[in-house]
């Protein structure tokens, strides 16, 4: 295999964008990322877009063709890949995309992710996340996502001494983040209080548990490590990619608040690495709930399991903590536009390992995402490190 | 969801009707007509659930999508049946009502309606046994 790097980035600002439409997203995503790789459209070999659900979000499918045409990309033919795998959509196109480099069979790769969620009623947002679960058994009785989500938390705090005001602390923490982030959705810090005082949408997780319905898109530009100085005085290098799947409904899992395939998929990418988790710096993690950030942080095997909400308290997950989790603020506070999360997690990585993080910059020169579909039937974890 | 679709699972949601591997033994709700344990070599046949089991956890929906919004707040949760299996269904009991390992019994009750116009959808709930 190739070793490969990241040579560029780019990212739109995450929100309710009323002005612009699916395609506006991911065309300014992209120029970002073609500018800061100092790239040309010529360059270019193939593209990986993320997307969840554009068939229901935005009634268009075959969007792998679109973005290449409206890239200026279908005048040269290039292979142009849309990838589903729910919330992990951008993660795994990020995947396909470094698989494709290290192979050989591409040189100049982009990997994009982008969503567009506002575009219909909530009520229907709320309908087509419950897709990413299963449909016929899960859905069908009135699970939504944040139902299912309550039910791990609900399994956790049954079981490990995990306090509500310790949940909350994830939230307090992320917000914090996001308010030094200029992309994110929500730039304010919250307390506690703002937290335990939300509307309960599903018993325990309140409004301030959960991320919200967002627009944007990421994109990322790839190239063989041995060519990323030709583009970028700051290549990142991809140093392992993990994925692993698991059962589509909460309810046939092994353990419920134990998400195997966030195990598995870490311990996959550590051993590609030749790496442990003491070396890891800070990493981004698939905060779609507050309890999903503590059990991705147990399962990443950061500490043991019913440990995670202590150290939250703790402040060792904080900005300024041993281990900066959700540094960009995570899906909580940075927004969660579906497809497009995974390769913002990626870019907040590469934007910290590169040192350009401003308010939000920590000392790091090894960084981890990890991005999770539905409640945990797709875990793709990457690993990155300076050059 | 489509009549068709909906009706060709009509003996699994009405009737609990779920399936069992001879090979190895195993219960699978909702069914499985492929095992993943033996794999090629299961043999599979239908098996109908007892209905009854325990909780394993629980939700209260209070914001829910648009289909379920009238049954707001409703009792969610993931039941284990004692053969087994577990799948996710309502608790038709007060939200104050129900506990982790709370036993349950199964109940065939209205799941929803498609549209105002559309069929609606029975299948089963769980009350406390």
């Amino acid at each position: 295999m190739k070793e490969v790097a990241v040579i560029g980035l780019g990212c739109t600002t995450f929100g309710e964008k009323w002005n612009d439409s699916f395609r506006d997203l991911f065309i300014e995503a992209g120029v970002l990322a073609l500018e800061d790789a100092n790239l040309s459209g010529e360059q270019i070999d193939a593209l990986f877009v993320g997307n969840m659900s554009a068939g229901r979000f935005v009634e268009q499918e075959h969007i792998g063709a679109l973005i290449a045409d409206y890239a200026g990309l279908a005048i040269r033919h290039i292979p142009s890949t849309r990838v589903e795998a729910a919330c992990a959509s951008g993660g795994l196109a990020f995947r396909q995309a470094f698989t494709a480099v290290a192979s050989g069979m591409a040189d100049i790769v982009v990997a994009a992710g982008v969503e567009k969620m506002t575009d219909v009623a909530p009520g229907q947002t709320v309908d087509t996340l419950a897709g990413a679960a299963d449909r016929e058994w899960e859905g069908f009785v009135g699970a939504t996502f944040p139902s299912l989500y309550a039910m791990i938390a609900n399994d956790y705090m049954h079981r490990y001494p995990l306090t509500r005001e310790q949940l909350a602390q994830v939230a307090v923490k992320n917000h914090y983040n996001g308010a030094r982030n200029p992309i994110a959705q929500f730039q304010q810090e919250i307390t506690i209080d703002t937290v335990v005082s939300s509307s309960l949408v599903a018993d325990p997780l309140r409004l301030f548990d959960c991320s919200p319905i967002t627009d944007g898109a990421a994109a990322v530009i790839l190239a063989p490590l041995e060519l990323a100085r030709e583009f970028t005085d700051t290549p990142v290098k991809v140093l392992a990619s993990g994925q692993a799947s698991d059962t589509i409904a909460l309810h046939d899992r092994r353990d419920i608040s134990t998400l195997d395939a966030t195990v598995e998929a870490a311990r996959r990418a550590f051993r590609q690495a030749g790496l442990s988790q003491q070396d890891i710096d800070l990493i981004e993690v698939h905060d779609c709930f507050t309890i999903a950030e503590l059990c991705a942080i147990e399962d990443l095997g950061f500490c043991a399991k019913g440990e995670a909400g202590k150290l939250t308290e703790e402040g060792v997950t904080a900005f300024d903590g041993d281990l900066p989790v959700n540094t960009s603020g995570g899906l909580k506070a940075c927004g969660h536009p579906v497809g497009a999360t995974g390769i913002k997690q990626i870019y907040e990585i590469v934007k910290q390992l590169r040192g350009e993080a401003g308010k939000r910059q920590v000392e790091a020169r090894i960084g981890m995402t990890h991005n999770v579909g539905g409640t945990g039937a797709t875990v793709v974890v990457h690993i990155f490190g300076v050059t | 969801m489509s009549v068709a679709r909906f009706w060709r699972k009509i003996p699994q949601r009405y009737n609990l009707i779920g399936t069992r591997c001879e090979s190895c033994g195993r219960y699978y709700f909702p069914p499985r007509t492929f095992c993943p344990s033996c794999r090629r070599n299961g043999k599979i046949i239908e098996y109908q659930f007892t209905g009854t089991g325990k909780v394993i956890t629980y939700t209260v929906v209070r914001a829910a999508s648009e289909q379920f919004e009238y049954a707001t707040p409703y009792v969610l949760a993931i039941v284990e049946f004692d053969e087994g299996p577990r799948l996710t269904a309502q608790i038709v009991c007060n939200p104050d009502e129900v506990y982790i390992g709370m036993k349950v019994k199964k109940v065939f009750r209205r799941i929803g309606t498609d549209g105002k116009s559309g069929v609606i959808h029975y299948g089963t709930k769980f009350i406390p046994a």
